[in-house]
């Protein structure tokens, strides 16, 4: 049973506000900070040519070999500490490398448990038919976490150096390639007809049989961003925007993100606890097995699609 | 197998110093690609194909059309038409 509640009661709620922040509506700080308006900075010529000539004098002082004694001193000194860094990183490096194990002997790290472990119980623990897929996405999920996480700070890297503000103007003209566009290619398009439909299907495949055979998340999801990139090339902004804008890309990543955290962090606390996973391992080679690694899969699937697509996008014309 | 795979090393060799050779940006892109495609093939010989899925999609794929795409923004690919352009002239000339 719901109860009904008035407009001004559900606008208080944390839910309502919640999801205008999550849209964009309302800026939490507009209207309730005090901010102050930025004044332009004047200064008037006599200054400026006053600084100039200040900063003449300076660097002439500074760059007088022949009567500043204080650099002379100073470049000796600099160089005899760089050579001398240099020497003592090299024997650092020399001293750490010399503590390194023989190359090819027998009872070197690199051929110790760990690997024989992933290799012989890697099926029995993971349920994963593919090792690859189950030391990556299992034993060494936090690195694949980690990976997951620099896509999507590059993505806002380049959504922050790249993206162009659609209240501009004339010299969005020169950002926005738009009219470079091939209008209404037939070749281009009769092409990508054909190609993208087994393209996309090749890519989920890629996705969902990565615990089965060679593949995984980040391959598929590859895969489906060339797709989409050839689907735009193709047919244009305009057909692209009616399944996939900035906001999709948001709500994606940011779910896909977290889904993978929860379930990671589940599993992190059951292990550390050496608590029973109530996520059963399933039948090895059913498409329905090997635990959280089908759906670790398809998260990292659904981030790196759309991270392919949204660099294409803003390399294209700055948005979506 | 051997000489399939020494020919595809070979290739790989050659089309790394013709891409940093390579006075045209547009060749250059081409170069790169066809390496990257070669080192997918020779991922499959070395029997890691989850490698050569990635390496195809990716380094032959995405990355061609983002450099091809840069090229386009900083007016490049234009640039080079009118250079080839020249030159197809001159060498018409010569024969």
């Amino acid at each position: 049973m719901s109860k009904k509640v008035s407009q001004e009661q559900y606008e208080n709620t944390f839910s309502y506000r919640f999801g205008r922040w999550l849209d964009g509506v309302k800026d939490p700080f507009l209207d309730t900070v005090e901010m102050k308006p930025q004044e332009e900075f004047h200064e008037d010529e006599e200054t400026v040519r006053q600084h100039g000539e200040d900063i003449r004098q300076h660097i002439q002082h500074a760059y007088d070999l022949e009567h500043n004694a204080e650099v002379k001193i100073f470049r000796k000194i600099y160089k005899i500490f760089s050579i001398l860094f240099c020497v003592f990183l090299v024997a650092m490096l020399l001293e750490a490398v010399s503590e390194l194990p023989t190359f090819g002997e027998a009872e070197n790290p690199v051929n110790n448990e760990v690997a024989e472990r992933y290799i012989e119980k890697g099926l029995q623990e993971t349920g994963a038919v593919n090792i690859v897929t189950g030391m990556i996405l299992d034993y060494r999920a936090f690195d694949t976490l980690g990976e997951s996480h620099v896509l999507f700070i590059a993505t806002c890297t380049v959504l922050i150096l790249l993206r162009v503000d659609k209240k501009g103007g004339q010299e969005n003209i020169e950002a926005d390639d738009r009219h470079y566009e091939p209008k209404d290619d037939v070749i281009l398009q009769t092409v990508a007809r054909l190609l993208v439909p087994p393209i996309f299907i090749f890519g989920i495949y890629v996705i969902l049989a990565g615990h089965l055979g060679p593949g995984g998340g980040f391959s598929g999801g590859a895969v489906i961003g060339a797709g989409l990139i050839l689907y735009q090339n193709a047919f244009g902004f305009t057909k692209t925007e009616r399944f996939f804008t900035a906001k999709t890309y948001r709500i994606m990543s940011f779910g896909a993100l977290a889904c993978y955290s929860i379930a990671k962090s589940y599993s992190f606390y059951t292990g550390a606890n050496h608590i029973e996973s109530v996520i059963p391992l399933g039948n090895p080679g059913a498409i329905l097995s090997s635990g959280l690694i089908l759906l670790l899969n398809i998260c990292v699937g659904i981030v790196v699609a759309g991270t392919m697509y949204t660099f294409y996008a803003m390399f294209r014309r700055g948005g979506y | 197998m051997t000489i399939f795979t020494c020919t595809l090393l070979g290739f790989l060799v050659v089309c790394a110093i013709a891409a940093s050779l390579s006075k045209n940006l547009l060749n250059t892109i081409l170069i790169f690609m066809s390496y990257s495609l070669v080192m997918s093939i020779i991922w499959i010989l070395l029997e890691s194909p989850d490698l050569a899925i990635t390496e195809a999609a990716v380094g032959a794929g995405v990355t061609t059309v983002l450099f091809v795409v840069t090229l386009k923004k900083i007016h490049a690919v234009i640039k080079s038409d009118e250079e080839t352009k020249k030159t197809g002239e001159g060498n018409g000339e010569n024969e």
